[in-house]
């Protein structure tokens, strides 16, 4: 009844990892063609992998785990993904229902455990409400604001038979309201007709509402001639090499476009969350604009930034509403304003906050980037990342021309995220050029897929910047902890060459900024998994950087004096 | 009405009608939530206001349409404009739940607690709870030689005015219900 439930939902591929408790239902998918199973080596990366699979292809991602250590393996994953608002559905087995409570052997409170982590979760407890609630699952992780759902399904409840039903998603009550207010709209309209010095402000929101959402922003966008910038997790809704982007802002955004935040009388804000890492100090944020904030989750609007016009409503319906009424009220801009506007943008782009130096024998692991950049850009090519200095470089200093072919974990900062989450892209996408850029220490905590990729035969380019350090951590330890590097580097890491062909892959080392092209290009000629060891500048910082406790006008653009610049309230701030 | 059966511009403060009104004043609301009567449903309730860090003053839940499979909770917490919007919407975005109304601001309401008092006393002090009792209509529902207990029914500000009468007559131990709330007219 499982399998059927989610071949009617049209899955094809699931992540997983068996174990006592869903023995029964491993049972049937061994006597099955319809969906792939990837055996994966921890059920954190079958999370991680479902995430990768789901964003690369807008698809939900399914993992199937067994009780107990199955199931808070997966706890990770499943936060990562509310954080980021990934839809993923989580299958895991239960001890048989009769034995729930009684510390029975591999049992654990999943849906106790997994409550605040998931978007919502269901204990069935009667083989008739199964497939219902599978469907239900699938349903609810996939509309309104996507997110995670764990469905615990108890051995007995697997075992017997019951009554199937199809999925029926307009049975529930849940229904999330997808069009935006008409009036807001107007408002929004009337605010864009003259704003002098407007900016889009776009984030995940735009890539989970779909392909289309980013096809209208970007018509927006062009029509209107207004910059725009974007989250890290909203790259690729706008393209990289369009005329109007501004670059990321944030933490580690481009001064162009914090400064423009920063500066600006309109805010568009379109499925973004004013997150801390974007906002800096709130009472310093875009003092003198006028904010519009368009969500589909109501709990984001006002949440942290007070929004003038908050508009309920999925992207991609407001976008094309908004085009409606802009249009029919006859496309009116305040060029002249708008043009002045970009003459200010074009003196800040003018800084090059992202200017770097390569000289020297060490390679610089923003030189790495750009080449692999230059490398890779024609490819039909994902990018994945772990979490660091190395994810920031990666957002920095890499182009992404379309939406879903970007991956990282943005509101959890999970290390360990990248690599499982490249296997499930590759699993998406079979044809494609994956590429997780990671850091040493990320890399190594979900070390153990290399089996899985090597199983499947999935040819993931793991893109090491290798500068033995935990880098974002040193890089905080120096700026605010007066360089006391406290458990920040690994003396014993492994030779990366020697771990990839213990596993069967292939393991490529460079150290010399000489040799990196064809070492990057060796990496792409090889069809299967590659580890690539490229070994950095150790102590080099990621910059440009809004302190803890600053604004988006103080940033620090790069070793000019760090020291002392977080005072003891920003400080406590991480 | 939205998809959440949230009255659409019911209140200045409704879910859907966003207008900031960020200001540092705490304020306490009554909150109607009608939710589904699922396991675990409570448990989210709870886990999203100590989650959070929002404040409970009192709950109280029960079933009230067994037919349709509906718990009402009525929770009375406090916050500043900005919090109490916000675990509005939070409350409107738990999947089970159906509804989400603010008493406090939707027009007026009857509130409702129940709660018992065990006063113990002789002599004068018992006769003038008794009496302080007989005032506040409250019931007497036991009764030994040396103490009562009071069963009285009424706004918490009755409730909380009654205790602080029989504290220094002899109370030793209150049992409340929590608020439950209408509102007033259809």
């Amino acid at each position: 009844m499982v399998v059927q439930s989610l071949i009617d939902q049209g899955v094809d591929t699931v992540f997983g990892y068996p174990g006592g408790a869903v023995l029964p239902i491993y049972d049937e998918v061994f006597q099955q063609n319809s969906i792939k199973h990837i055996l994966v080596r921890h059920e954190q990366g079958a999370v991680h992998a479902a995430e990768g699979y789901a964003r690369a292809t807008g698809k939900p991602g399914v993992c199937l785990v067994t009780s107990g250590p199955g199931a808070t393996n997966a706890v990770t994953g499943l936060t990562d993904a509310l954080m980021d608002s990934i839809p993923i559905i989580v299958l895991t087995g239960q001890v048989p229902t009769f034995m729930i409570g009684s510390d029975a052997f591999q049992e654990a409170d999943t849906v106790g455990i997994t409550r605040p982590c998931t978007k919502h979760n269901w204990l069935v407890k009667e083989t008739d409400a199964l497939s219902g609630t599978l469907h239900e699952a699938f349903h609810v992780a996939t509309s309104g604001r996507p997110g995670p759902v764990l469905v615990d399904i108890p051995k007995d409840v697997q075992f017997a038979t019951g009554t199937y039903s199809g999925p029926k998603p307009s049975a529930s009550h849940y229904q999330p309201r997808v069009k935006g207010d008409m009036e807001e709209i107007t408002e929004l309209v009337a605010a864009i007709e003259t704003a002098k010095r407007p900016i889009f402000y776009t984030g995940g929101g735009v890539i989970n509402s779909g392909p289309g959402a980013s096809q209208l922003l970007r018509e927006l966008v062009e029509a209107t001639g207004f910059p725009i910038t974007s989250t890290l997790m909203g790259l690729g809704a706008y393209p990289a090499s369009g005329k109007h982007w501004v670059g990321m802002l944030g933490m580690h955004g481009l001064y162009e476009a914090n400064m423009a935040m920063h500066d600006c009388d309109l805010m568009i804000n379109i499925g973004a969350r004013f997150d801390d890492r974007i906002t800096g100090r709130i009472d310093a944020f875009s003092p003198k604009s006028k904010k519009a904030h368009i969500d589909i989750d109501p709990s984001s609007i006002n949440k942290v930034i007070k929004t003038d016009i908050p508009i309920v409503g999925d992207v991609g319906h407001v976008l094309e509403d908004i085009l409606k009424v802009w249009k029919s009220r006859g496309r009116k801009t305040n060029a002249s304003a708008v043009a002045q506007w970009w003459t200010k943008i074009d003196e800040w782009k003018a800084v090059d906050c992202l200017k770097f130096k390569q000289e020297g024998k060490t390679i610089k692991p923003q030189y790495a980037l750009e080449r692999l950049e230059a490398l890779t850009k024609d490819h039909d090519r994902y990018i994945c990342t772990e979490v660091g200095q190395h994810q920031m470089w990666a957002a920095q200093y890499l182009g992404f021309e379309d939406p879903n072919r970007w991956m990282t974990s943005g509101g959890l900062g999970t290390m360990g995220y990248g690599f499982p989450a490249s296997i499930g892209v590759q699993m998406g996408h079979p044809d494609a050029l994956v590429i997780n850029v990671a850091g040493e220490a990320s890399w190594l905590m979900n070390m153990q897929e290399l089996g899985t990729a090597m199983q499947f035969n999935l040819p993931v380019k793991q893109f090491i910047l290798n500068n033995e350090r935990l880098g974002m951590v040193r890089q905080w330890q120096e700026l605010l902890h007066g360089e006391r590097y406290s458990h920040s580097w690994s003396e014993s890491l492994p030779d990366f060459v020697k771990l990839a062909e213990a596993f069967g892959a292939k393991g490529i080392l460079c150290d010399d900024p000489a040799d990196l092209d064809d070492a990057i290009m060796e990496m792409l000629n090889h069809d299967g998994p590659v580890l690539f060891d490229c070994l950095v500048e150790k102590h080099e910082n990621c910059f440009p950087m809004i302190p803890s406790g600053k604004a988006h006008n103080e940033m620090l653009l790069g070793e000019a004096e760090t020291q002392g610049v977080i005072d003891a309230k920003g400080s406590v701030l991480v | 009405m939205s998809a959440l059966k949230i009255k659409k511009g019911s209140t200045s403060h409704s879910a859907y009608n966003l207008r900031p009104t960020f200001s540092d004043v705490v304020e306490k609301h009554t909150l109607a939530v009608l939710v589904e009567n699922e396991p675990g449903v409570l448990a989210r309730v709870i886990g999203l206001f100590s989650g959070r860090g929002y404040n409970i003053e009192s709950l109280t839940v029960a079933e009230v349409d067994h037919q349709g499979h509906l718990s009402r909770i009525t929770i009375v917490t406090t916050g500043t404009p900005q919090v109490i919007e916000q675990i509005k919407t939070q409350l409107g975005r738990i999947v089970p739940v159906h509804e989400v109304h603010d008493l406090t601001v939707e027009g007026a309401s009857v509130e409702r607690e129940l709660a018992m008092f065990k006063v113990a006393g002789q002599g004068e002090k018992r006769v003038e709870a008794l009496r302080l009792a007989d005032i506040f209509r409250a019931n007497v529902v036991d009764s030994t030689l040396e103490s009562f207990i009071f069963e009285i029914t009424g706004a918490p500000e009755k409730i909380d005015a009654f205790a602080d009468l029989m504290r220094p007559l002899g109370l030793v131990e209150v049992a409340r219900t929590g608020v439950a709330a209408l509102p007033r007219g259809d």
